[in-house]
């Protein structure tokens, strides 16, 4: 019905993934997890080789990767973004700075800057709720933080 | 048995271990409401998620109302189903469902049988007391069935039929919160999807957000055109059926009205399905007779067991998971097909109308038929063998548009040549049926003798697998019947891995068989319907003057008078077809 066309050393890099969770369905999450990982985010094609390694529905992987918000569908940018939407920072303004973030980087949540350098997301609590609100440019922790220090922020990366 | 005692609207009760309130409810003809539950009890379906909170009920001594449908019953426990607390509750879980729904009833296809519509009346429901934030999503059309999930209410019914049931995976959850939706994957197209239109998913949606696509103004438009000769024919499903729509009880055996409506309509001719289910039998088990015959005498070749191809939705499944056995299953086609191939060759012949001149529509228990009549292996220059298919559904709405009292019509009978069949022919309606016909004629072909008793009752039930055996005169035929397509997916897979020794194989996508078709009037998860119909569908065999396909005059003389004899080139020209891989590949570049 139709075809998945995907270069061979990504396919094989995928079916690897697969054969480490043994094409076990019942850790599509994990193998999704590692995919991402390896290809920095789920394309269609990838999610219709993983469907078929893990003998699956793809409407299921599908459903999984729209679930969860970790995952994604559109390339991340080179520095990735996240702003905490956990109880903690949202009561203390995360909103104001997930605002400024899009007007300043001019994308809404979930999008990549035409440049491929940013990234926007929002995640629920990465454990530093004492720092509220919250925000990860990659793997560094920006905490405590106002709606004014955002211009900086995205300074330091450009 | 362990029991546990309870008390629910102060009338006690004794129920095994393990029953949920809601079944206990029900022993006490206590009707909890409920909307995502949905449970075809011999059927072995069931839809438990227990998302939707509707069926909530008060439990004495517990904090928060529990969900009746997913709740057992314990030892001492007093529930209470209608307490204020209760009502209020339900009609709040309703109320917060309707505010991210589109509130167009008045011109929803659903209208009428909805089961959301009916819970917001028999709640009270006057006003929606909430704006919630509301999910926008395209109409998806595809061949059978229309997605309208700015309805769906997430209740997974659909879901479940499509994965758990069918094992077909078209259907998934996607997304989350306001914008959470069932949909194929990508969002794409239900036609470029695995789906089988089967359309079982149609049967379980509460709402509108899955129905049929709707294809009685074509059959109105061609009425209407005095340049058309219309002939229509009706499956055996539909008559045991259709006076559901009309308010007879589940199981009404409605024949003789149907003709009489189909008439009334302005069809010029009305024939039946049950002609061409004869002559299907006559080709499909001329076929068997022929792959068992060269396998007994040792010809390694032949491809057994034989599997029926009469179910659209099955080909389709098969086309697409079983790309590597296509040539096991009979090449000849439905009945709905053979019937629209005879019907503009030897029948436009016989009245002297051209091909395009004739109009065939079909009315069937099934949505994947209106897909099958629009495969192009079934036109002939453009022309398809069968125009329109409609739903048992849509025949009634066409019915009651037209003005006509359905329960006041006369008796009638069905036009020669296309409409005369025996109740072989009527028993393709329900699991078992198609192959039990095969066997009355197989039998008496393949032995030289004839049958004493024509019911093989080996053959009938609700088991979702079947295995039997059939003596033909000292050899054993041995035969699997499958409904549903996941108990259709065991078999073939045994098959394919060589597990199973069998001759013929009958399958039916739907459970129950065509009495259960995505077409068919809405049961609502009430399996007694099914059950009724099944009944009514074999009294009507019984109550037929011939019940072997064999004996038909009308399907003797097409043979004497046009196609020669069965697997003749013509017969293999018209009434045989083939089959296509349809499956993903992947590829890589």
């Amino acid at each position: 019905m139709k075809r998945i066309t995907l270069s061979e050393s990504k396919v094989n890099a995928i079916r690897e993934i697969c054969q480490a969770y043994n094409n076990d369905k019942g850790e599509v999450i994990n193998v999704l997890h590692k995919v991402q990982g390896a290809f920095g985010y789920l394309p269609e094609a990838v999610q219709e080789v993983v469907a078929h390694e893990l003998n699956m529905p793809v409407a299921h992987v599908y459903g999984i990767v729209t679930f969860y918000s970790f995952f994604s569908m559109v390339p991340k940018g080179e520095h990735p973004i996240s702003i905490c939407m956990g109880t903690a920072c949202y009561v203390r303004g995360a909103e104001k700075v997930l605002d400024e973030f899009k007007r300043q980087l001019k994308i809404n949540v979930g999008e990549t800057t035409a440049d491929g350098k940013f990234s926007l997301n929002c995640l629920r609590c990465v454990g530093a709720c004492g720092l509220a609100p919250v925000a990860m440019v990659g793997e560094k922790v920006y905490g405590r933080l106002t709606p004014d220090q955002v211009k900086d922020i995205i300074a330091e990366y450009k | 048995m362990e029991t546990v005692n309870l008390t629910i609207d102060n009338r006690e009760i004794g129920v095994a271990k393990g029953t949920t309130i809601l079944q206990a409810a029900k022993q006490l003809g206590i009707e909890i409401p409920t909307l995502c539950y949905y449970h075809l009890e011999n059927l072995d379906i069931e839809n438990k998620p227990g998302g939707c909170r509707v069926c909530v009920v008060e439990v004495e001594e517990r904090r928060n109302l529990a969900p009746a449908c997913s709740t057992n019953c314990e030892e001492g426990m007093v529930v209470r189903t209608h307490s204020m607390r209760v009502l209020n509750a339900r009609r709040t879980v309703v109320e917060l469902l309707l505010s991210d729904h589109p509130a167009d009833c008045l011109v929803c296809a659903k209208s009428g049988h909805c089961e959301l519509q009916t819970l917001a009346q028999k709640l009270g429901v006057r006003e929606i007391a909430y704006q919630g934030e509301q999910s926008h999503y395209r109409k998806d059309l595809s061949p059978s069935i229309v997605r309208d999930v700015d309805k769906c209410v997430m209740c997974r019914r659909c879901e479940t039929m499509c994965n758990e049931v069918q094992t077909v995976g078209a259907l998934s959850a996607v997304n989350r919160g306001f914008n959470a939706v069932v949909s194929p994957a990508f969002e794409m197209d239900l036609e470029k999807s695995p789906c089988t239109f089967c359309g079982q998913c149609v049967t379980a949606c509460p709402t509108g957000a899955l129905t049929e696509v709707d294809h009685t103004a074509r059959v109105i438009a061609a009425l209407a055109d005095p340049t058309k000769t219309v002939v229509v024919q009706t499956a055996p499903a539909v008559r045991v059926a259709l006076g559901e729509e009309f308010g007879m009880a589940p199981g009404t055996i409605v024949t003789g009205k149907l003709a009489a409506a189909l008439r009334a309509l302005g069809f010029d001719r009305v024939f039946d399905t049950d002609f061409a289910a004869d002559l299907t039998i006559m080709e499909e088990g001329s076929e068997l007779l022929g792959r068992l015959s060269a396998f007994m005498n040792g010809d390694k070749s032949v491809k057994l067991p034989i599997l029926t191809s009469c179910c659209p939705a099955w080909v389709n499944f098969f086309e697409y998971n079983y790309p590597d056995m296509l040539d096991v299953p009979s090449s000849a086609k439905s009945p709905q097909q053979m019937f629209g191939a005879i019907a503009k060759t030897y029948f436009a012949d016989k009245i002297g109308v051209k091909r395009e001149d004739l109009v065939v529509v079909s009315v069937m228990p099934c949505l994947a038929k209106k897909y099958e009549c629009q495969r192009e292996e079934f036109k002939t220059d453009g022309v398809p063998d069968v125009d329109i298919a409609i739903s048992t559904r849509e025949l009634a709405h066409l019915i009651k548009q037209s003005n006509i009292d359905f329960a006041d019509l006369p008796e009638e009978d069905f036009d020669h040549p296309l409409g005369e069949s025996t109740g072989a022919a009527v028993i393709f309606g329900v699991t078992g049926g198609v192959i039990e016909a095969a066997t009355r004629t197989a039998y008496e072909l393949f032995t030289g003798k004839t049958l004493g008793k024509v019911e093989f009752e080996a053959l009938r039930g609700m088991d979702g697998v079947r295995v039997a055996t059939v003596d033909f005169d000292g050899t054993p035929i041995r035969i699997g019947i499958a409904h549903g397509l996941g108990h259709a997916r065991q078999l073939l897979d045994a098959v394919r891995h060589n597990e199973l020794d069998l001759h013929a194989i009958e399958v039916m996508a739907c459970p129950g068989g065509c009495i259960g078709g995505g077409g068919q009037p809405y049961h609502h998860g009430n399996a007694a319907i099914l059950e009724a119909r099944a009944k009514a569908i074999y009294r009507e065999d019984e109550g037929k003057a011939l019940r072997k396909s064999h004996e038909n005059e009308y399907v003797k003389r097409l043979y004497e008078e046009f196609l020669r004899h069965p697997m003749s080139e013509k017969a293999h020209h018209l009434l045989h077809t083939r089959y296509f891989d349809h499956s993903d590949t992947i590829e890589a570049i």
